[in-house]
């Protein structure tokens, strides 16, 4: 396996070899999917939202909609304002969503065609919406796909209003339903009135009816993204993912946000909460200090386990950060933490949470980097685990290193999807992963005279 | 019945009884998908994209953004029992700088890279979509890399926009072709043959080779199914080309016809039916008289030994009624014979890239109520499916969940599938799998 990957390692200059990111426009279909009753709408030719919606099926197991201009020789000399505008009166007549979000691609952006243009000459049912935002494929990934779109959302639907709703905004970060759920969950327990947004839950984890619906119940309503524009406040958890929706709903209406960290590991939850109670002035009831003591219980246990153990944690930078908290909390030593989105505030941001821990001078860390160069780091000198994607199972096959799979994509295991790594509930799960994985390793290798039943 | 239907989709539907081309006129198809509809399809860069990925030893490097290239990085399951630098994604990853001033430098660089640190002797260079528009002449690149390294590489002129999957499986041949023609030298391996179009998805290529094998018959290259550069290159000794994935590979066996004047015949390896026929036509085809006997034994012991199997399985099946929503027209026909042997009736079949003639046989081999369609979408699938009250779809990776939430049994016929569905052995995997999903004992939890 991956007999390619030489140890030596060399400059590349031009060639990207097995990546940790994919393009804009995945992430803005997904971001679409968390909004009721919207049809995502891919404006390029219709191999892209074939693609994306064969990488969320196999990331969810679920059915994944979205519509496509379906470019042709034409449409690229001629643009494609006539296919989008074709397209979007054929999805009102047939699928009826009550809003359609209209992405672009890599073509559509290089030919030049101007969507806000389109949708204002659009013959638009009453009632009905058409937004858009653009998501060229050479910048970035599918992280400023997702935020894109969010901002995308904002800029045509979040309505400034003089009096203050009330509510608190929560924005979730390119996360699994499972994970959109436990932040909702821990919201409601410190009684906070909130819109969550964008909301996949409901929507990629549905239940089995024995009917297919093309809108499930899920998703954020139409009406509660008009209403982000008057929230008290927006709770943005991503650091990276989450910059540029606040600051387009800043400028738009005046909102203020606390950009934190996604809530994944002790510190960055207890951060969660304190922000939610900050604004609710709410007690933190006694079932989340349970769940708390808990899980650091657990940790203690079985710190002996993990302690100094090293791990490559590699995906999104939002993820990447959030379980490489957790990580160097249980005592371990995130010694690679990498992912393919180009931005340096990954970089950085890992940077002080490594100095806090004092192992910056034992870790690697990077961003624009693919999985072949993980794989070279992982040859000169290897770690105890994998935390990441599915990608990374070639590496730990060859490598023979345990592997906890988290984040996005998960492509080759169920049920990840409905199940937080956020919170406590998902700091719970991912310190019972790490333990088994590394745990099964040891007793699959050790000496018959050294596995023990008790651990 | 006036299901929710376009206008523009109804002529690439046949249906006797409800609203569409039930007059008899044929049905539209081998064109691009309606804006605005839910296509299953993919573009022109998927269909090259496949058809060459499970050549073993080649570096595909793909021209563009990430993302056409992240969506294609192993996910054929195509296995090999030589090199696996196939199952790695190579890409030149472009940013928005050479999108304005031209990614050709960077193109340039990758194969440099490729070659000198990986010796790469075969890389296949894919334009995507922005590539055919920035205009970066790919073909320059491939041309100069090839005469300083002296090796193979091929450029896959294949933006998403210029045509339909169709279109790419041609691309594809095309680069096929420029891979064995160097090797070309009049010379013949005399009664040996090429298998195309089957690219050992769970190893289903090895399964007919080694019937093959048993009675007597040397195969030279497999195409593309664990093919390397070698074995590639003994394509043109042939003396016969069969070819099981009549979509992607007829274009390519005819071109090998033309040029060196290799026959050719369609086969199918899927169900007793098929497989059975298409050994003994290729025994007939190349073999004498002592393959072609030894071919009829195969056949005889080992349709026999699957009788108790199937007897076993028929009575759970019988009476079942099926959906089948596949790529190619020629592996729909194989489906609903296969669904023939087993009981099962197919009330719904469609296809993403099938041909007028796939589809007069499909006419020909269903029942008059049959929903027949072409590049049909979600909403259209639920509505035959739940009016024609299928028990199973056949189908990929975008069709499993939406059976499931109907509340239909699913098998995988494409990239997905687990296990060898070709030859005698893929029958049972085959029976297996549509038993275990449609007698699911999850089934009964769902009221």
């Amino acid at each position: 396996m991956l007999d390619l990957t030489p140890k030596e390692i060399t400059e590349r200059k031009a060639l990207r070899i097995n990546p940790c990111k994919t393009c804009q426009p995945v992430g803005a279909l997904y971001c679409a999917l968390g909004v009721h009753k919207c049809m995502p709408h891919s404006h390029g030719s219709q191999g892209c939202v074939s693609y994306h919606r064969s990488v969320l099926a196999r990331h969810f197991k679920e059915p994944a909609i979205a519509t496509t201009s379906s470019f042709s020789e034409g449409a690229c000399v001629f643009g494609g304002g006539s296919n989008v505008k074709t397209a979007v009166k054929n999805i009102f007549d047939i699928y009826d969503p009550d809003i359609i979000a209209c992405h672009t691609t890599c073509l559509s952006e290089t030919i030049g065609d101007d969507l806000n243009t389109y949708i204002q000459q659009m013959d638009i049912p009453t009632g009905k919406m058409v937004i858009h935002c653009n998501t060229p494929s050479y910048v970035g990934s599918h992280i400023n796909g997702f935020f894109n779109m969010m901002a995308g959302f904002i800029e045509y639907l979040a309505e400034k209003a003089d009096i203050c709703n009330g509510k608190i905004g929560i924005f979730p970060g390119f996360v699994n339903p499972g994970d959109m759920r436990e932040m909702k969950r821990i919201a409601e327990l410190v009684k906070a009135d909130y819109i969550m947004f964008p909301d996949t839950s409901g929507v990629m984890d549905a239940p089995i009816t024995g009917r297919y619906s093309m809108y499930p119940k899920g998703g954020t309503k139409i009406a509660d993204i008009k209403k982000l524009g008057a929230v008290r406040r927006i709770i943005a958890l991503g650091e990276i993912t989450e910059q540029e929706p606040c600051m387009v709903l800043k400028r738009k209406c005046n909102i203020e946000s606390d950009i934190m960290p996604l809530p994944i590991g002790i510190t960055n939850t207890d951060a969660y909460i304190m922000s939610l109670t900050r604004l609710t002035n709410a007690e933190v009831p006694y079932s989340l200090e349970e769940e708390r003591g808990q899980i650091v219980d657990i940790m203690l246990d079985s710190s002996a386990h993990v302690f100094g153990k090293k791990a490559a944690i590699y995906g999104d930078p939002d993820t990447v950060l959030g379980i490489a908290a957790l990580v160097l909390e249980m005592g371990m030593i995130p010694k690679y933490m990498l992912t393919g989105t180009p931005m340096d505030s990954f970089s950085k941001k890992a940077q002080v949470l490594l100095n806090k821990y004092g192992v910056a001078d034992q870790c690697q860390v990077k961003a624009a980097g693919d999985l072949f160069e993980l794989h070279q780091w992982i040859k000169n000198e290897t770690v105890d685990i994998l935390i990441g994607t599915t990608y990374g199972k070639q590496i730990a096959k060859a490598e023979d290193i345990p592997m906890v799979r988290a984040g996005f994509p998960v492509l080759d295991r169920h049920a990840h999807a409905l199940q937080p790594i956020v919170g406590y509930k998902g700091a719970l799960r991912l310190v019972e992963m790490i333990l088994n994985a590394i745990l099964d390793k040891q007793d699959r290798i050790c000496a018959d005279e050294d596995l023990e039943i008790v651990l | 019945m006036t299901a929710d239907i376009l206008e523009e989709r109804k002529k690439s539907i046949i249906s006797s009884d409800f609203c569409c081309q039930g007059d008899g006129s044929g049905i539209s198809c081998e064109k691009e998908s309606v804006s605005g509809a839910v296509s299953q399809r993919a573009c022109v860069y998927c269909g090259a994209r496949v058809v060459l990925n499970p050549i073993t030893d080649a570096f595909h490097i793909i021209h563009g953004p990430i993302g056409c290239s992240s969506y294609t990085w192993d996910i054929r399951g195509s296995l090999t029992s030589g090199s696996d630098v196939f199952r790695n994604s190579f890409s030149t990853d472009l940013k928005e700088r050479d999108i304005i001033f031209g990614g050709t430098k960077i193109l340039e660089a990758a194969v440099d890279e490729v070659v000198a640190k990986h010796g790469a002797k075969l890389i296949f260079v894919y334009a995507t979509c922005i590539v055919g528009v920035i205009g970066d002449d790919i073909e320059a690149v491939c041309r100069a890399a090839t005469e300083k390294y002296k090796i193979l590489v091929i450029p896959v002129k294949a933006p998403g926009f210029s045509g339909t999957k169709s279109q790419g499986y041609k691309l594809a041949c095309d680069a096929i072709m420029k891979v064995i023609a160097p090797a070309y030298d009049g010379s013949k391996i005399p009664g040996s043959i090429n298998i195309l179009g089957d690219y050992n998805l769970s190893g289903e290529m090895w399964i007919i080779e080694g019937y093959l094998k048993k009675i007597g018959i040397k195969v030279n290259a497999t195409i593309t199914g664990d093919a390397s550069m070698q074995t590639l290159q003994t394509a043109s000794k042939a003396s016969l080309n069969i070819v099981q994935c009549a979509g992607s590979s007829t274009y390519l066996a005819k071109r090998m016809e033309e040029e060196w004047g290799i026959p050719f015949i369609k086969v199918s390896f899927f169900g007793v039916e098929d497989t059975s026929n298409s050994i003994l036509r290729v025994a007939q085809a190349v073999g004498n008289e002592e393959v072609i006997a030894k071919a009829e034994e195969l056949i005889q012991t080992e349709s026999s030994g699957l009788q108790s199997f199937l007897d076993k399985y028929k009575p759970k099946l019988v009476g079942k009624k099926a959906a089948i929503y596949v790529g190619g027209g020629f592996k729909a026909i194989s489906l609903i014979r296969q669904f023939n042997e087993l009981g099962i009736e197919t009330v719904v079949v469609g296809t993403q890239t099938g041909q007028k003639e796939d589809y007069d046989i499909i006419r020909q081999l269903s029942n008059s109520g049959t929903i027949i369609m072409d590049d049909a979408n979600p909403s259209e699938l639920e509505t035959f499916m739940k009016e024609k009250k299928a028990d199973i779809l056949v189908g990929g990776v975008k069709e499993r969940p939406l059976a499931y939430k109907l509340g239909i049994a699913f098998c995988d016929h494409n990239h997905e599938r687990k296990h060898a569905l070709a030859g005698y052995e893929g029958v049972r995997n085959f029976v297996e799998e549509i038993n275990l999903s449609i007698n699911s004992p999850v089934w009964d939890l769902l009221d």
